[in-house]
């Protein structure tokens, strides 16, 4: 059994236009000590997928209209509030793309980290306080015991963000959700906070949902990828397998967006080629046709008549499209 | 010199503690730093005064009416022939101390009632933001005069009844915050680390909504001293002690004939009132992040 089972997941958001489903239908597993990768253009679901999971889906507003979330056999979307804020932080734990407002201001770091491990593990306060420190330096602070006092405003973008996954693995947990980690930071942070994801990873053996929208980074860090498309999963499977082949037409787009410094300019790849046109809005969500349609090259009348099924390849590579063979 | 490394090591940015940089702040804005130590001195007078100058307020010690510096009494007697620099002394015990008090109760209702209000949203809000505006609808003043008139004029009573007219500033401040930071990114941080609402509410949005509230409490501790002057010149007030309001109502007759013993102790309440509002408004300067980078 998979560590995470998401199943025919639907989740409906109530705007002014009326109820949209933000998730259609989507379904994936994740395995212990997997990394899998959620990419996309904004505003496709991915964040809410996290929160879905977290079940912090915003309040009156969000809701899992349809299917299961299963953690450790266990469905989320059933469980009560004090059993999901059990899990939240101590099974499950989530980093967020703002490192510097996503720490409380008036609280040093130290005690932010300290208090999770008082919450979910009941340890003292001087043994969190210690605690603290080893987990600042688990995570490369410089000079750790100097700095576990130290006010957020105090620590540079990347030592913040560091913080932030000091206190989301404080209590060792089974998944670490980073929704756009380093999107924030510089090229070289960001590398390194990749370096340190994967060394935790190895050592800790927690399962990592990544989200962004840097096809570089997925390629980096994961072993898995899901390609979603307003609020769709438009394609998944191994990363090296789509990245090598990628059926869906989204999926091509999103790589050939991505610029390759070194690589000569040859007759198929003359530049940097964009996917035109832009993610249809909320209202049509819902609708029964694949929803890429209107930005496709690959276009037929089948698309706009019925929605793609999910076809799937050999090595686990699903995609949603008419054209999926011929790709 | 061998010991030291090639490139030194990452230093710490010399950032000021948050208190030492709101002092900073603070010590910038020189009215403020004069009434603070006026403050301090009716401080002092209030908690040392009686012991320092023991004469009994309630005694009569002369003639009536013997002008300020006369007959060895500094600022003369009352219509009873009463030590009024005695009386005064004794009297900014009494105000300040239901200052403070009812400052605080209102605080605590404010608080509350924000809090819950701003973090709940939806039908508890609605609910009690219509609570909040019905008590700021009422005269305040007749409001404590009924509480007042109906409990009996003890200082708590009165502490009570002034708290209890004047929370609903605080109360739309204190939701207006939590309306801003419950938003934030941290708090949705602190959410996903399986933080219990209650520590939401009070361990990690309201440290961060203090600034303004402070402030606020600052200027409702002068406003309550304000208050209580006015309610014990009308005569709603605990006759066993004494409080700078009394003195005026108790000597109103003879402002014209001795306006001395109404004089004084309204200088002593202008004094005190206007510190209290300087000194909020340099915390205003000390803590409102947005004036910080002038």
């Amino acid at each position: 059994m998979a560590l995470l089972e998401v199943e025919n997941l639907r989740i409906e958001l109530t705007t002014r236009d009326g109820v949209a489903p933000v998730i259609d239908d989507l379904s994936f597993s994740l395995e212990a000590g997997e990394t899998l990768s959620f990419v996309g253009e904004s505003g496709c679901g991915k964040s809410m997928t996290a929160l879905a999971i977290m079940g912090l889906l915003p309040d009156k507003i969000g809701r899992v209209a349809r299917g299961a979330i299963r953690f450790d056999g266990e469905d989320l979307t059933k469980a009560s509030n004090a059993r999901l804020r059990d899990i939240r932080g101590n099974d499950i734990s989530m980093i967020f793309q703002e490192p510097m407002t996503s720490l409380n201001p008036v609280f040093t770091i130290g005690e932010q980290i300290a208090e999770v491990l008082r919450e979910h593990q009941g340890l003292s306060r001087k043994a969190a306080w210690d605690q603290a420190i080893e987990l600042l330096d688990a995570v490369r602070i410089p000079n750790a015991k100097g700095r576990v006092g130290d006010y957020p405003f105090q620590m540079s973008g990347g030592q913040r963000q560091r913080a932030m996954i000091a206190i989301a693995l404080a209590c060792r947990p089974k998944i670490l959700i980073a929704d756009e980690p380093t999107t924030a930071l510089d090229v070289t942070v960001q590398a390194q906070i990749f370096d340190l994801l994967r060394d935790l990873r190895r050592q800790t053996g927690t399962s990592i949902i990544m989200i962004t929208h840097d096809m570089g980074a997925v390629a980096e860090m994961a072993e898995r990828m899901i390609v979603m498309y307003a609020g769709r999963q438009a394609e998944i499977g191994p990363v090296e397998q789509i990245i090598d082949h990628a059926r869906h037409p989204y999926t091509q787009g999103l790589i050939s967006c991505v610029p390759h410094i070194q690589k000569e300019l040859t007759e198929d790849r003359p530049e940097l080629v964009e996917v035109p046109g832009i993610v249809p809005s909320l209202r049509d969500f819902g609708q029964d046709r694949c929803l890429f349609a209107s930005r496709c090259k690959h276009l037929t009348q089948q698309c706009l008549d019925k929605r793609p099924p999910h076809r799937e390849f050999p090595g686990g590579q699903i995609a949603d499209c008419w054209h999926a063979e011929a790709l | 010199m061998t010991d030291a490394p090639l490139i030194p090591e990452e230093e710490t940015p010399k950032a000021q503690h948050p208190f030492m940089e709101a002092w900073g702040m603070f010590r910038r804005n020189h009215a403020a730093v004069v009434a603070l130590a006026v403050l301090l001195v009716i401080c002092f007078v209030a908690i040392f005064g009686p012991w320092l100058y023991p004469t009994d307020p309630f005694e009569m010690v002369w003639a009536p009416f013997s002008p300020p510096g006369e007959n060895g009494f500094l600022l003369g007697t009352d219509y009873l022939g009463r030590d009024l620099l005695a009386m005064i002394i004794n009297g900014a015990k009494v105000s300040l101390l239901i200052g403070l008090a009812a400052a605080l109760v209102s605080i605590f209702i404010g608080v509350t009632i924000g809090a819950l209000a701003g973090f709940y949203r939806g039908l508890v809000e609605e609910i009690l933001m219509r609570i909040t505006e019905f008590f700021q609808v009422l005269p305040t003043l007749l409001f404590s005069m009924v509480i007042v008139a109906l409990f009996g004029a003890s200082l708590p009573m009165i502490t009570l009844a002034i708290g209890i007219v004047s929370w609903t500033a605080v109360a739309r401040i204190t939701r207006s915050e939590f309306l801003r930071i419950r938003e934030l990114e941290y708090v949705m941080a602190a959410r996903a680390s399986g933080v219990q609402n209650a520590r939401l509410m009070f361990g990690v949005i309201l440290p961060n909504a203090l600034p303004p509230i402070i402030v606020q409490s600052a200027l409702m501790v002068g406003s309550a001293i304000l208050f209580e002057a006015g309610l014990s010149f009308l005569g709603l007030t605990d006759p066993n002690v004494v409080s700078w309001g009394q003195i005026i109502g108790s000597n109103r007759q003879y402002i014209l004939d001795a306006s001395y013993t109404v004089t004084i102790p309204g200088l002593a309440i202008f004094v005190t009132v206007l510190a209290i509002s300087l000194v909020g408004d340099g915390l205003n300067d000390a803590l409102n992040p947005k004036l910080r980078s002038r």
